[in-house]
């Protein structure tokens, strides 16, 4: 796999996000209260809500926009909405962090 | 014609005799109330749960002035009664009122004991006995220093957790090897003494005091063996005796308490008496059950039953510190002719005693497991023959007949005539009946009607489980609404434990509350970090994490995801020096929309997030700061040109909305907050449906507050009318600010009015000028730390990584 570094985990504020930008759109990188890292694309499968914008709590984001909530875990919507969105393997080395260029490239092929 | 009915004293016992008495008898008498206390009827049980932070004096009221109003009562506050004549059938109150009586009720309670030791006079040594004395000892607990509870007994203890809950060092003295020895056995007080010392209180037993010391005041209490303690504050809890002083300069026949009948009366047939002043059948009483069966049977001899008498109970004793359970009840000596079965678990921090005599319970001690009580207290009550169950009788009432019940069916399995409210008297039957009777469901009426768990509150969970019991899922036990799905709290209960417990961050807010998740969720983590900014502006650090976006990058998000910002214009003026700069900030960064508010301001749509600190550079070099047209906070404080140019104004509106606007800017809010100035009753600059509005008219300035415009539309109700512009800017301020500190996250003023009353907020507002006064001195503390400029601090560089991406990936690749 090929993995491209994007910064180090002190670039994110916990329960905080940071965008990555991509050809084919943003990609939101999140650090939560417990220092695991999240990549997903930076766009809610609602109404296209900029997710790297909204409140990270636990493991999962309030969109900005509408207050959806999704789980970085799996890109999917919680609660009683329906909707995923794509979620990009992080690898974290020591500090240094990594997103899977390939899966960025699969899907943009 | 209406006979005179004269009370004296204020307490709980003749509250509940005129409960009975307006049932019984309504319209038979005229009432006059004196009361040396300068207030309404509250629940003393409760001063415990104020002491500590847990509940707020306005919680524990029992009658407020409206019910007084209501059924025509006359209630002196602050007038003792210093003389009785029984010739003249008067009484007279030491502001010179005299009033004359067809029936007299003494209820006079009882005064602290004082221990006659060297300095007991000194200041900062207080009693305790009412809310003067829980409020003293709160203001003592301010400078977090020593204090000295005098009294291991039930009052001690309790003094004494409230004040280590506010941050004191305490050391309680008791002269008895054990705490709270009349309640407890050895074995109990000592689990006691063990729990209370392992919140950090230090006691000392068998201490004898000798002295209180200090130089004009309290410094150091000094024990019969040597030891000093440094101190300053002491609390004497060491007893009460019956307030009768009264009575007897009367002439009334007095032991150790004013001596009546079963019926409640004295030996002058006109006079009654009851609660802690009275003795009847050479027993003074001191907890609340049998105060209030006093209550009632005054109340049916004065409505005419002459037949009601007062019969001797023992009632259960409970400790009300949180975390500490305990019940005692009946007698609990050791004798030839008595047997005891005890349980100990030491791990678990259980102790339970049961004293027998002829196969009956007598006496009932129960520590770190209480949920038996009432069960204990019904057998005991009933003299059940207990020989059959004798084996297993210490395990509660679970583990008899077959398999252990869950605590909701021993609760069921309880008899119709089980006592559930100790202090009320009620039983389970009298509850479950006004349950079906009267359609109750929520907790709330249950009390009204019934009174069970309307005092002390500890039998609460019983009558939960009764509901639940007898209407089934139609009993919604969240009457208040939980903040969100992360606590079972409400808005009012987690700002009050923020201030009672001291609070100062989200991880504490939530490991000290009992928070259900991690870190909370997208609601309750903004109403948290707003509340705690709003109550340590000095100490917190502002989460911007736990702010929405918007706060967070001090700018409007839309739905493509640009922004839109709005710089301020003080009162909507405006000048061609800000204009044309707003125009080339136009040009320059393309913006695709420029848009006049409803605010009186101009709107810039479209902003890309990484040109948002190049904009406010920009904008800040022309002078303007931010709108905060994003903000839970000061909005827009709209005008008219008032009477420097319109002919009809009256007041300078436009300088006053300027004003104001300069002095509130930067505040944080409950919910936005928009506010308007007109010049004149023609109203143009629409005051009359803002947040705060004020109206000018030739005599001053009329306030305004309360009216919406938004989802719902509402005028705005009349705060009131002041003079000078000084006065209108002082009582916006303080308004401001009460709401800031009242109102729950979101709310709007509106809505917070509508939920604490017009007319509670007018006379804080309006006619408490001490209140007044200190919330402006809040809000101007607060701004201290709060007008600093959003859009400067980012033009320099701060939270550079809101505006920036962290990487740039994939692009040479696709160029590939």
């Amino acid at each position: 796999m090929n993995w491209v570094s994007i910064g180090t985990l002190s670039d994110i504020p916990r329960r905080g996000a940071r965008c990555v930008a991509a050809p084919e759109g943003k990609i939101a990188v999140f650090r939560t209260a417990d220092d695991q890292v999240f990549a997903i694309d930076d766009h809610c499968p609602h109404k296209g809500g900029p997710l790297s914008q909204g409140i990270v709590h636990g493991t999962a984001v309030t969109c900005p926009l509408h207050n959806w909530v999704i789980s970085l875990e799996t890109g999917k919507a919680l609660g009683a909405d329906e909707g995923v969105v794509r979620t990009i393997p992080v690898r974290i080395d020591g500090e240094r962090l990594f997103i899977a260029l390939e899966a960025l490239a699969s899907r943009a092929a | 014609m209406t006979e005179k009915l004269v009370i004296i004293g204020n307490g709980m016992a003749p509250g509940r005799m005129l409960e009975h008495l307006l049932e019984k008898a309504p319209g038979r008498y005229q009432v006059t109330i004196f009361n040396a206390e300068p207030r309404v009827n509250y629940d003393r049980i409760m001063l415990s749960p104020v002491l500590s932070g847990e509940k707020a004096y306005e919680e524990i009221i029992i009658h407020g002035d409206g019910w007084y109003i209501k059924h025509g009562i006359t209630l002196y506050k602050g007038h003792k009664i210093v003389a009785i004549d029984r010739q003249a059938k008067t009484v007279t109150s030491d502001h010179g009122v005299t009033e004359p009586y067809d029936k007299l009720v003494i209820a006079t309670g009882s005064v602290p004991f004082i221990i006659p030791v060297p300095g007991h006079d000194l200041p900062g040594v207080l009693t305790y006995r009412d809310l003067d004395d829980v409020r003293a000892m709160m203001l003592a607990a301010q400078s977090r220093a020593k204090a000295v509870v005098i009294g291991g007994g039930l009052l001690g203890l309790e003094a004494a957790a409230g004040l280590n809950a506010q941050g004191m060092d305490v050391t309680v003295l008791h002269v008895m090897p054990t705490l709270m020895e009349r309640q407890l056995d050895p074995a109990a007080g000592y689990l006691l003494q063990r729990a209370v010392e392992q919140r950090g209180i230090k006691v000392i037993t068998k201490a004898n005091t000798q002295a209180i010391t200090g130089n004009g005041k309290v410094e150091r209490v000094e024990l019969a063996d040597g030891t000093v303690i440094p101190a300053t504050l002491v609390v004497m809890a060491v007893g009460i005796r019956p307030n009768a002083v009264l009575a007897k300069e009367a002439g009334i026949a007095v032991n150790r308490g004013i001596v009546v009948d079963a019926g409640m009366r004295s030996n002058d047939p006109d006079i009654y008496a009851i609660g802690e002043c009275a003795e009847v059948n050479g027993q003074v009483y001191g907890l609340v059950a049998p105060l209030y069966e006093m209550a009632r049977v005054a109340a049916s001899h004065l409505a005419g039953n002459e037949a009601a008498a007062f019969v001797h109970m023992d009632t259960p004793t409970k400790l009300k510190v949180t975390g500490i359970e305990l019940f005692s009840l009946g007698d609990f000596a050791e004798g030839d002719d008595r047997q005891e079965i005890v349980l100990r678990d030491a791990a678990a921090g259980v102790y339970k005693r049961l004293v027998l005599k002829d196969d009956r319970i007598i006496g009932t001690v129960l520590y770190g497991e209480t949920a038996d009580g009432a069960w204990f207290n019904d057998l005991k009550k009933k003299q059940t023959d207990i020989s059959e169950m004798r084996d297993t009788l210490i395990f509660g009432q679970s583990y008899q007949g077959g398999a252990p019940l869950d605590p909701m069916a021993a609760v069921a399995a309880l008899p119709d005539d089980a006592e559930i409210c100790g202090c009320n008297g009620v039983c389970k039957g009298k509850i479950t009946g006004a349950i079906t009777a009267k359609g109750l469901t929520s907790l709330d009426d249950v009390r009204a009607h019934t009174k069970a768990s309307a005092s002390c509150g500890s039998c609460t969970g019983l009558v939960e489980k009764l509901m639940v019991l007898t209407i089934g899922d139609k009993y919604n036990p969240a009457a208040v609404q939980p903040m969100c799905s992360c606590t079972a709290l409400g808005h009012d209960e987690v700002r009050r434990l923020i201030k009672a417990k001291g609070l100062k961050t989200i991880p504490a807010v939530m490991q000290e509350l009992e928070w259900k998740t991690s870190c909370g969720c997208a609601k309750c983590r903004p109403a948290l970090n707003y509340y705690l900014v709003c109550d340590w502006p000095d100490e917190y650090a502002d989460d911007y994490q736990s702010r929405f976006i918007n706060e967070r990058v001090h700018a409007n998000i839309q739905k493509d995801g640009t922004y839109s910002v709005v710089p301020r214009m003080w009162g909507g003026v405006t000048n061609a020096a800000e204009l044309r700069a707003i125009a080339d900030v136009v040009d320059k960064f393309e913006i695709p929309m420029v848009k006049v508010t409803g605010g009186q301001r101009i709107d810039m749509l479209g902003i890309r997030k990484e040109d948002l600190p190049a904009v406010w550079a920009d904008l800040g070099q022309a002078g303007f700061v931010s709108g905060h047209a994003y903000a839970k906070g000061l909005r827009t404080v709209k005008t008219c040109v008032g009477s420097d140019w319109c002919r009809f104004g009256t007041q300078d509106s436009t300088g006053l909305g300027i004003r104001i606007e300069k002095f509130m800017w930067g505040s944080w809010t409950p919910a936005k907050v928009k506010m308007a100035v007109s010049g004149c009753p023609r109203n143009c600059a629409e005051a009359t449906c803002k947040d705060v509005g004020v109206i000018c008219v030739d005599s001053g300035y009329e306030i305004h507050f309360a009216g919406a415009a938004g989802l719902d539309i509402k005028g705005t109700e009349v705060l009131g009318l002041v003079k000078t512009e000084d006065e209108a800017l002082e009582h916006i301020v303080a308004l401001t600010q009460m709401y800031r500190e009242q109102g729950r996250y979101l709310e709007r003023i509106y809505k917070w009015a509508k939920r604490v009353g017009i007319a509670e907020i007018k006379r804080q507002i309006m006619d408490d000028g001490e209140k007044r006064k200190a919330y402006f001195a809040r809000f101007v503390f607060s701004q201290k730390f709060a007008q600093v400029d959003p859009w400067s601090e980012r033009a320099s560089g701060k939270d550079k990584h809101e505006f920036r991406p962290m990487a740039s990936v994939g692009f040479a690749q696709a160029a590939e």
